[in-house]
């Protein structure tokens, strides 16, 4: 008895949402309610699911005509904000080409020399950029900064601006990379990449001391997490 | 108005540190662009779940604090993002993905060759065009197409940094101890949040990638790259 109601039941709400969501194209097909993605233009839609009241204009009537001047560029992270020094060199390199930069590298070369300079006259010392874990001296270095300002990204095998454990370095940027200690053992690391890593006496550069917390970066695309929202 | 106290603390560190600051990695990183909507913050460039397809996301308008900031955080459509990939090795672009806000919706151009390279742009309407709905806090869109996924919203920022400390490093003041060690270390992007245009598209699409720049400077072993950038540009 309890089944043969609950069947009613069921065969009353199902035919009810039949009713209320569906109706009869003009080829007789029976549809779900015109939507904007369904793949055929429906309801008032001016074209296949756009323009009309509820979808998108279609795309031959939106505006995209006119000339679009750069304000902003990036390529390797921190580059332009750690390297430019002065506003109007950092105003200057966000509205560069990066085929054009070779004028920057002088700047670049002192800035990191000035770096140097902060931590030896606090030491009282005499302190210089020394060659890098990958080889560079500082003219290398800051070429390679200025004048080859992009992230390098291989399409064939790991990308990572620098993975520690398997060696790989610039062919991308993952959102685990820790950008600024690569970078900061680049700038002050030395040859041996230790160089002033806070051991020995020495002033603690070549890492910020944080790491990437809680953040996720096993997702799916579009691989970034959910807004905070507290 | 969270965002404009931000902003002004930001600002206020700023002047502590006198003329040498950093901001991030490319948050905020000049005056003719920080707090506008061409301000990119970040670039991340790797390969996707499907290891045949290279994943490209850019960050803009950040450092967003959390509510009212973020939620009313919104693209503009006289900003056209440009993601530029260099498949020659002259870092000029030879191929651009754009970008750019119409109504709800952000509109993919390309992967296609520009009409023109260098500081101006035309949108590529020649190209194929993908629409996805730009994503709220709470409403996650994504658009697929011709073995493309595609994405627009705010998102929570993945850059991570100890900002202030920083700015102190290499004011001097700081000095002569540099950074704070673990624990004592703040990262200042935790809970700070990001607009983020993010796009997957098969290696197929970017053509043959040329010698690692890294060659050039001595660097051996090094695979075959594309050089990529991004760039925001305002309509005049």
């Amino acid at each position: 008895m309890k089944i043969y109601k609950f069947k009613l039941v069921c065969i009353a709400i199902c035919a009810t949402l039949l009713f209320v969501q569906c109706d009869d194209d003009e080829n007789g097909n029976v549809i779900v309610q015109e939507t904007c993605d369904d793949g055929i233009q429906n309801g008032d839609e001016e074209g296949i699911d756009c323009g009309g009241s509820a979808c998108e204009p279609c795309i031959d009537e939106i505006d995209f005509s006119g000339t679009y001047v750069q304000e902003d560029i990036m390529g390797r992270p921190g580059v332009n904000t750690v390297f430019s020094g002065a506003d109007n060199v950092k105003n200057m390199f966000n509205t560069s080409l990066v085929s054009d930069r070779m004028s920057f590298q002088a700047t670049f070369e002192e800035t990191l020399e000035d770096y140097h300079d902060i931590y030896g006259d606090a030491l009282g010392i005499t302190i210089d950029y020394e060659t890098n874990i990958l080889g560079l001296d500082a003219p290398t270095f800051t070429t390679v900064l200025a004048q080859f300002d992009a992230l390098q990204v291989a399409p064939n095998g790991q990308t990572t601006y620098y993975d520690p454990g398997t060696g790989v370095v610039l062919t991308g940027r993952t959102l685990a990379d820790d950008v600024i200690n690569i970078s900061l053992t680049l700038m002050f690391g030395g040859t041996s990449g230790t160089r002033f890593d806070g051991n020995n006496g020495t002033p603690q550069l070549t890492s910020d001391g944080v790491d990437s917390g809680d953040r996720d970066f096993t997702l799916p695309f579009p691989y970034l997490e959910t807004p905070i929202t507290q | 108005m969270k965002k404009t106290n931000l902003f002004a603390a930001i600002g206020g560190a700023c002047v502590l540190a006198l003329s040498i600051v950093f901001v991030a990695a490319d948050h905020i990183d000049a005056p003719a662009v920080a707090g506008t909507t061409t301000d990119i913050a970040d670039l991340y460039a790797f390969e996707g779940d499907n290891p045949n397809n290279t994943v490209l996301i850019a960050t803009l308008q950040g450092p967003l604090t959390p509510g009212t900031v973020t939620e009313n955080a919104a693209f503009d459509e006289d900003v056209l993002i440009e993601f530029n990939i260099d498949n020659t090795g002259d870092f000029v672009e030879d191929l651009v993905i754009q970008a750019i806000k119409r109504g709800d919706s952000m509109y993919f151009f390309g992967p296609a060759q520009p009409a023109q390279t260098g500081l101006s742009s035309e949108i590529a309407t020649f190209a194929g065009y993908t629409a996805v709905k730009i994503s709220t806090t709470d409403d996650v869109q994504t658009a697929t197409n011709n073995g493309m996924s595609f994405f627009a919203g705010p998102r929570r920022d993945a850059f991570y940094f100890d900002f202030n400390r920083f700015n102190e490093v290499v004011s001097g003041s700081a000095a002569p101890d540099g950074f704070f060690p673990p624990g004592t270390a703040d990262d200042f992007f935790d809970e700070l949040n990001v607009l983020a245009v993010a796009v997957e598209v098969p290696n197929s699409m970017l053509g043959s990638a040329p010698p690692h720049v890294g060659e050039l400077v001595g660097l051996t072993g090094l695979p075959a790259a594309y050089n990529v950038w991004v760039s925001a540009k305002r309509k005049q």
